[in-house]
């Protein structure tokens, strides 16, 4: 391999076709194979940079420069030694090739390094939806009071809230009788599926030959829970998967993980377990069985995890926890078949690089913009899981509060 | 780089279009000539047409009509993707239309500029943009039309005026935070359409 790939794509190193689909061609089947994976997440962010506005002939002086019609521009992979973090390969004065203007004429930004745009909680290339103007200004001091999304109580109506019908199956059949234990059955009992009646051969047959699967994998789990599995595969863990590679190992990861358990293989099954399918234990006991970093291991000592311990310890309700999945895997409201549903995004990596994107979906859930951002922007809290206070305090809503209030000093003038 | 007026473009294409006629009526005698392709003039003009009839038509007929004038159903707003009830503002509309073009074709592009932009982005940049836009606003009812070399291609390059149709226009732009100018009027320029045809 010409050089080490980065942190987002190393996972599928040894599926070299996933981006070089075509021997023959150049930028363009690259760019192809970006925007396969990643084109949907960029709409949802509305990203702020698509390729179309960069199209136009008039920007042929600034493409010469920077060639922002294509995400490798920015984003070269094989380069290590120039490799900073979002995988950007870019040097960081790319902002001010379109824009020192602002550098220049807005009295807030003089003297701001160009480095710092888009490394100091301020502005993102892609995202900037709980970073722009006016929504700094709408959010300026308000605190959103805690509205802690539920999923469908029951299984039932969850699956009916995803047009999804199956069929109930309290008796097990003969296969299943053989290999059924009493633990499996008070498991399964106990848990979502049983008692919505999703029986044994409703994951443990292959519907079309009728045969017994010993261990369903996330092809059985896909058929009535799509969304999950699509955001599984499109994460971290299930990647491999996706690219058609063996299942994610925690050996192969590059951030620190539990030795124990470096070759687990990470299906729907890793974290949810077989039959109990228990998703509090999925939320953080599963997380903390593989990673091992700093950020992960500080967990319990954060008041996010005293939170936590405190649910576990009957004094707080559920609905006040805070999770690993609270932040990394939250609950997302979707229109599904024109109906509101909330379903877990289970992209891990949905909303974690940039960090901003965590802002709106959790942290603004409890925490003001302005902290939210302070904190994002604070790598030792990051490092602790956010045990303390911001060290820096970011002034972007200052700024726009500051403008803000000149505009309307000068509109009131008579 | 060419310039050439509103007068002279005219004569070329008459001249051409009487030139095509000759040879056709050659032609019926001899053998049948090439078919005479659109004058890029004629082109950008018809072009130009359709772009300002759905613009002044989005403006009127939806933001000002369902906006300000009428209760405020809908919300006019840079950041409208992210409202429930915002619309696109007009010039978005706009850019949106020439970004859906260029998916479709590389035969023309074309871009709304001003030179009292509110991004400054839209100000104009190459050299025919700054004249075509400052000719047409110090010249009403007047089109530019000139050649120009972008990035190793050369171009057919037309200037239309964008002119103020609704109090949408002035309004928004004379009170925005970041408008470079606070008295537009209806029937002003307030900026230009560029529309670009590689030759």
């Amino acid at each position: 391999m010409p050089g080490e790939l980065t942190h987002g794509h190393h996972q599928i190193e040894l599926q070299c076709s996933a981006c070089h689909t075509s021997p023959f061609g150049g930028d363009e089947v690259l760019q192809d194979a970006c925007v396969t994976c990643h084109a949907d997440e960029l709409k949802l962010a509305l990203d702020s940079h698509p390729k179309t506005k960069f199209t136009n002939p008039r920007n042929a002086d600034l493409v010469k420069v920077l060639d922002a019609r294509y995400c490798a521009s920015c984003h070269s992979e094989h380069n290590p030694d120039i490799t900073r973090p979002m995988g950007v390969t870019h040097p960081e004065d790319f902002c001010v090739q379109c824009h020192q203007d602002i550098g220049e004429e807005r009295e807030t930004h003089q003297g701001l390094g160009f480095e710092t745009c888009a490394s100091a909680g301020c502005h993102n290339y892609h995202d900037n939806r709980a970073l722009y103007e006016d929504f700094l200004l709408k959010h300026q001091d308000s605190v959103t009071p805690t509205d802690r999304r539920q999923l469908p109580s029951e299984l039932k109506d969850y699956l009916l809230s995803m047009g999804t019908t199956w069929e109930k199956r309290t008796q097990p059949s003969a296969a299943a009788e053989q290999v059924m234990t009493d633990e499996i059955h008070a498991d399964w009992l106990a848990s979502a599926h049983g008692q919505a009646e999703v029986g044994c051969d409703s994951c443990h047959t292959n519907e079309s030959s009728g045969e017994w699967i010993e261990k369903p994998s996330t092809e059985q789990c896909q058929g009535c829970h799509a969304a999950e599995t699509e955001g599984f595969m499109a994460g971290k863990h299930g990647m491999r998967l996706a690219a058609g590679l063996s299942p994610m190992t925690p050996a192969q990861a590059h951030i620190p993980m539990q030795s124990a358990n470096a070759h687990k293989e990470l299906t729907c099954n890793s974290c949810h377990g077989a039959h109990e399918f228990n998703r509090v234990d999925a939320s953080t006991t599963a997380c903390l069985t593989c990673h091992a970093d700093d950020h992960s291991k500080s967990f319990f000592d954060s008041p996010h995890g005293s939170l936590w311990l405190e649910v576990e310890q009957g004094v707080r309700p559920m609905e006040e926890a805070v999770s690993c999945a609270t932040c990394h895997m939250p609950r997302e409201e979707n229109t599904v078949f024109g109906q509101k549903v909330v379903q877990v995004q289970h992209n891990q990596n949905a909303n974690l690089r940039p960090n901003e994107k965590m802002i709106r979906p959790t942290c603004m859930n409890c925490h003001s913009l302005s902290f939210s951002i302070d904190a994002l922007a604070d790598p030792v809290l990051i490092h602790n899981n956010f045990n303390g206070q911001p060290a820096e305090h970011i002034r972007s809503i200052d700024m726009a509060v500051e403008r803000d209030q000149s505009y309307q000093d000068r509109l009131n003038q008579p | 780089m060419m310039k050439l007026t509103r007068a002279n473009v005219l004569t070329g294409t008459l001249t051409s279009a009487v030139l095509a006629a000759t040879l056709m009526t050659a032609g019926c005698q001899q053998e049948a000539a090439a078919p005479a392709g659109i004058e890029p003039q004629i082109f950008t003009d018809s072009l130009f047409a359709v772009m300002k009839s759905d613009r002044t038509n989005y403006t009127k007929m939806i933001v000002q009509r369902l906006g300000p004038n009428n209760g405020d159903f809908i919300k006019p707003n840079e950041h409208w993707e992210d409202m429930a009830e915002g619309a696109p503002l007009p010039a978005q509309m706009f850019r949106y239309g020439a970004e859906g073009v260029a998916e479709m074709t590389d035969d023309f592009t074309y871009s709304l500029q001003s030179i009292w932009p509110i991004n400054s982005q839209n100000a104009p940049k190459t050299p025919m943009e700054k004249e075509g836009l400052q000719y047409v606003s110090d010249n009403p009812g007047q089109n530019f039309y000139g050649t120009e070399t972008l990035g190793d291609q050369d171009y057919f390059t037309a200037v239309y005026a964008d002119v103020a149709v609704s109090p949408a226009c002035t309004k928004c732009h004379n009170e925005h935070k970041d408008t470079p100018r606070t008295d537009f009027k209806i029937g002003d320029v307030m900026g230009g359409v560029v529309i670009r045809v590689p030759l």
